[in-house]
């Protein structure tokens, strides 16, 4: 008993410092996505790391190909790499940034793949010696498979929710260096341990290390090397141009600059007619990129006058001083907007609260006061959360230009959801209006039409949706060259409304995109398209043949949907052979790369684990490789890191609307999932242990005790396939401290049976053949990086539920597998 | 001056080797780098062709003005854009020239110089001089060409780029070209570099009557349509887009 209990002890401090690397790793990998959305782009950071995480998958083979060798130095080789995982993680990122990799050009030239795989092979560095020291601990200590996986969750849930926090603490490579102080304090752990021989000294050295590092690493190693073809770089090229302020969060990071000589003069679309001048501006970046202004405003003044020459500016025509909902006032033009054109009640929704900060804080007085007007009521949310919650009406929502033209234009967005321009999005803004009221959505022009047909399309969806007749009386549509502004109204309109609108779009050389009634010879009059395209799309969708126009239209412009929230997704395979035909000539542009991304993600990654992981495994001629049931053995890890990341990533999505933001699932689903399935790989043995034993079970079942909790997840899951929708529409409406506890709760029974199957399996294993420790190890790593790829690209094609059925039938293939290994 | 005398018969193979090197360096190689540059921007010349022929109903013309396609062949591009990417300036595609600025691929550079119907008695005005690429061809073809640059470096880069090439009716500018170069307006022709949120009206106004101002609209790399700003003869103004490449985005439509 006491040589247990002290055995224990000795346990927690590895225990504890493999709960720190995991914690750490995890905390890396979330953190250097965001570092490389800085620098680079969003769409390659994704991929960049998803490839990296193979780090794990080729550990796995690096310890069953010298798995006796490493087995004999266990504790220098725990200690090395934990050391090395530490000291790489600012290393690496340093190196990354210097590389000449301009993802821009990859279509132009070859040698831009050759750095984007010296991209992936340095981040892989830290993932491979992280997962070194776990699975070699898996191995050694084969006994308590279930107790080091718990750590190994548990310190991974932790890690999420950890670098979250931080994030809207400190700035982002301020995160860097502390993580990796932390990872050498994971070392340090690791050397008080009796399994590692309780080096106190040593133990000691790492200690101060760890605290020391942050400080020490040069500042020039951490500094942000933006590409100079971003936004903010260009900006800051302009003479006089200075950074006047930052703001860090999770959600981006915020640089906001003066220009005096050459001043910004964002005015999107702004008519030719404008005869006055723009009033100052200070530029705001998120992520070096996507720019959002705040205009200089005095409260004791007129409001700038070129407000009222902008399309979305319509709808204040049609309304007599309207309560107005301003959803992602982003540098606040539309508050102001409002302000200007007599607003009685402004409500303005904006997630970001750094951007907050920015506009009523930091540029208070420069912005007029825009927050502290009697009119204006500022809600820091997320708009569906916000609109799900709120019991209120307007006459006017506006949603106006919330993507930058850029970001919109090179598709940036594909893989990314958006639960604002959905059908039920449009369907439950459509029922927060008041009567007579305008949802107005102005969004930037791309030719060929793309994001404005999609969004014409899914306003027609939402008012057939809520029942509607006739919908085409309840839409206009008016454009310049490079904007679109779209009013849906729940009644129809007016002839005085309609001729309002004439009248406004006439005065300011804008041409009519469509409105009810109207001929095709109105339209295409002042910016000449080759041909009337908005009014003959809007026509089309609006028509009897509206599905045969959607199949015959080369990109993918049908609705989004809540289940499949991708609307800034385009691409259509079957235009793909064209498109590339034209790439080179013009055609480069009309390509979504950004899709194309997330499947070339996917298969490099099941390219390089079958090259990295897979054949060198058959290769080595290992016996174990030889025996009967590898096969069997090789696909229920497969199964189990395929499965496991479909229902996480399923949950992330259910959640994010029931959180309110996508930031707050991902920190909810991913540390409560990691806790709870730590908490069941804990609980697994000693559950199969008294299921085995349980009398009322019939002896059948008995014996397969160990497949119980692998099919009784699958059965879960299934539940919670009807659960969720129903869950989430009661209690949507509740305050943020309730809505929490509740998804936690939710989460908790299905995460808990989740953290079972691979430690039983594992333990199963083992005992048969204790080199396909590291095997299984290996393939379960490289599931998980395959599976978040392709769990999106199966969420884009048949919708989220269908995402988490699947991962039912495969925890139910699951369970009969292992009983067979 | 200095004089040489050449020594027919070297005792030593070291010197005569070194002159062989010489020899073919400096009398072979030039010209066969010069040659190859010709070469190049033939081939150049004949995509853009090719090219037109293609998108022939986007951009409302089958064939360029051949003034254009030969002021295309006569500016030496390569000498415009930095050492690091000479060897590709013949290419048809972007080419990166420092500071996060690009060169418009070719076809580019040549539609939108043939979209502003260049006369030789022209003024023209550019916005965003870069490399002074598109300043050089147009002013093969007017009279003269006003190019205002943000960015000093680029502006002092091209100023003496194009001085050395013998461009004498090019005046470079740093500044804010929003409000255009207003002592020599108003122009024939306005090009602007790249789009901004708006089209600046100042650049409207220094336009002629029944002149023509065109954009290229999208990213760096990508241009994704060009914009022409119109100004009839009465003053009025119409914009209208084109699309540079060959497609329809609706099947059944050729």
């Amino acid at each position: 008993m006491r040589q247990a209990k002290s055995d224990d002890g000795g346990a927690g401090l590895l225990l504890l410092s493999i709960g720190l690397l995991s914690g750490t790793s995890l905390a890396f990998e979330i953190l250097v996505m965001r570092l490389l959305s800085i620098v680079q782009w969003h769409h390659f950071a994704y991929m960049v790391i998803s490839l990296a995480l193979l780090g794990f998958g080729a550990s796995g083979t690096f310890l069953s190909l010298f798995r006796d060798h490493l087995r004999e130095r266990f504790t220098a080789v725990y200690l090395v790499n934990a050391v090395l995982f530490g000291s790489t993680l600012v290393a690496v990122f340093a190196v990354a940034q210097r590389l000449p990799f301009n993802p821009l050009q990859l279509v132009w030239e070859p040698r831009q793949t050759l750095y984007l795989s010296t991209l992936y092979l340095l981040l892989t560095i830290p993932f491979f010696c992280v997962a070194n020291a776990i699975g070699l601990a898996l191995d050694r200590f084969s006994d308590r498979i279930h107790r080091i996986y718990r750590a190994d969750l548990i310190g991974a849930g932790l890690g999420a929710v950890l670098v979250i926090g931080l994030l809207f603490l400190v700035p982002p490579v301020l995160c860097l260096r502390i993580l990796s102080g932390l990872g050498l304090v994971g070392a340090a752990l690791a050397a008080w341990s009796p399994h590692l021989g309780s080096r106190k000294r040593l133990g000691g050295i790492l200690l101060t290390a760890g605290v020391l590092l942050p400080f020490l690493i040069p500042s020039g190693w951490t500094e942000l090397r933006i590409s100079q073809f971003k936004a903010l770089r260009q900006a800051l090229n302009r003479p006089e141009a200075e950074i006047v302020a930052r703001e860090s969060g999770p959600m981006g990071l915020l640089t906001a600059v003066r220009s005096p000589e050459i001043p910004f003069r964002q005015a999107p679309g702004l008519s030719l007619e404008f005869p006055g001048t723009l009033p100052e501006q200070i530029g705001v970046f998120t992520d070096g990129g996507s720019l959002s202004v705040i205009n200089r405003h005095d409260p004791a003044t007129e409001p700038p006058r070129f407000l009222d020459y902008l399309t979305s500016a319509l709808p204040y025509h049609l309304l007599d001083r309207p309560s107005v909902l301003v959803v992602g006032p982003g540098g606040g033009t539309e508050i102001l907007s409002a302000l200007a054109h007599g607003g009685r009640r402004i409500d303005a929704v904006e997630a970001n609260p750094q951007m907050v900060e920015l506009v009523g804080h930091r540029f208070d007085e420069f912005s007029g006061r825009l927050y502290r007007q009697p009119e204006v009521e500022l809600h820091v949310a997320e708009a569906r959360g916000f609109m799900a919650r709120s019991e209120g009406s307007w006459d006017l929502i506006q949603i106006a230009l919330i993507d930058s033209f850029a970001s919109a234009s090179s598709g940036v967005h594909a893989s990314s959801e958006n639960t604002l321009y959905t059908v039920e999005s449009l369907a439950e803004m459509l029922d927060h209006l008041e009567p007579g009221g305008i949802l107005a959505l102005t969004r930037w022009v791309h030719l060929p039409l793309r994001d404005n047909l999609k969004l014409f399309a899914t306003a027609v969806e939402a008012l057939e949706a809520r029942g509607e007749d006739r919908p085409e009386r309840r839409l206009a549509w008016i454009r310049t060259w490079n904007t679109a502004t779209l009013l849906v109204k729940a009644e129809p309109f007016g002839a005085g409304e309609l001729e309002t609108i004439r009248s406004f779009s006439h005065e300011r050389s804008f041409d009519l995109a469509y409105l009810p009634g109207m001929r095709e010879g109105e339209a295409n009059r002042f910016n000449l398209l080759e041909e009337p395209a908005f009014f003959r799309g809007a026509t089309a969708l609006l028509g009897p043949d509206s599905a045969s126009f959607l199949e015959r239209y080369k990109f993918h412009v049908a609705p989004a949907t809540d289940q499949k929230p991708y609307f800034s997704r385009f691409f259509k395979w079957k235009t793909l052979p064209e498109l590339l035909r034209l790439r080179g000539r013009g055609g480069t542009p009309l390509i979504q790369w950004s899709y194309l991304v997330v499947v070339a993600t996917a298969v490099q990654a099941a390219g390089a684990g079958i090259l990295l992981i897979l054949l060198p495994l058959l290769l080595s001629r290992a016996e174990a490789t030889r025996a009967p049931g590898t096969g069997r053995m090789a696909t229920f890890f497969l199964t189990l890191g395929l499965a496991f990341l479909f229902v996480e990533i399923s949950m992330i999505h259910h959640l994010t609307l029931f959180l309110g933001h996508p930031l707050y699932s991902v920190a909810v689903v991913l540390g409560s999932f990691l806790l709870f399935a730590g908490l069941g790989s804990g609980a697994s043995q000693a559950l199969t242990e008294r299921l085995r034993d349980w009398d009322p079970l019939p002896g059948s079942l008995r014996r397969r005790a160990v497949a119980l909790p692998v099919a009784g997840t699958a059965l879960l899951a299934l539940l919670y396939l009807p659960a969720l929708p129903w869950v989430i529409d009661r209690w949507i409406g509740l305050p943020d401290p309730l809505r929490i506890p509740i998804a936690i709760l939710l989460l908790g029974p299905l995460a808990f049976l989740m953290g079972m199957p691979f430690p039983l399996g594992l333990a199963r294993a083992g005992s048969r053949h204790p080199e396909w420790i590291p095997w299984a190890w290996g393939i379960n790593g490289w599931a998980s990086v395959v599976s978040a790829v392709l769990a999106t690209l199966l969420a884009m094609h048949l919708g989220f539920s269908a995402v988490l059925g699947i991962a039912a039938v495969l925890y139910l293939l699951a369970a009969a597998l292992l009983l067979r290994i | 001056m200095q004089h040489t005398t050449s020594r027919p018969r070297s005792s030593r193979p070291s010197v005569l080797l070194a002159a062989t090197g010489a020899l073919l360096v400096g009398g072979l190689l030039f010209p066969l780098q010069a040659q190859e540059r010709g070469d190049e921007c033939e081939a150049m010349v004949e995509e853009i062709r090719r090219e037109v022929r293609a998108t022939r109903r986007m951009i409302g013309t089958g064939s360029l003005d051949p003034g254009v396609l030969e002021a295309m062949a006569t500016v030496p591009r390569h000498e415009l854009v930095p050492k690091a990417v000479r060897d590709r300036a013949y290419r048809n595609r972007p080419l990166p020239i420092g500071h996060g600025q690009t060169i418009s691929q070719p076809y580019i550079v040549a539609l939108m110089t043939d979209l502003l119907e260049p006369e030789p008695g022209d003024v023209m005005l550019e916005v965003g001089t870069g490399s002074g690429y598109q300043a050089a061809v147009l002013a093969e073809l007017v009279d003269r060409v006003y190019t205002v640059e943000i960015i000093p470096e680029l502006a002092r880069r091209a100023r003496s780029d194009l001085e050395r090439l013998g461009y004498r009716d090019i005046d470079v500018k740093t500044g804010d070209g929003y409000h255009g170069w207003e002592e020599h307006a108003p122009y024939d022709g306005i090009v602007v570099a790249a789009a901004a949120s708006h089209i600046p009206p100042p650049l409207v106004r220094q336009l002629k009557p029944g002149a023509r101002m065109v954009i290229p609209v999208g990213g760096a790399f990508a241009t994704q349509h060009l914009t022409l700003v119109e100004k009839t003869e009465e003053g009025k103004v119409r914009t209208r887009q084109l699309l540079p490449v060959r497609f329809v985005p609706l099947t059944g439509e050729h």
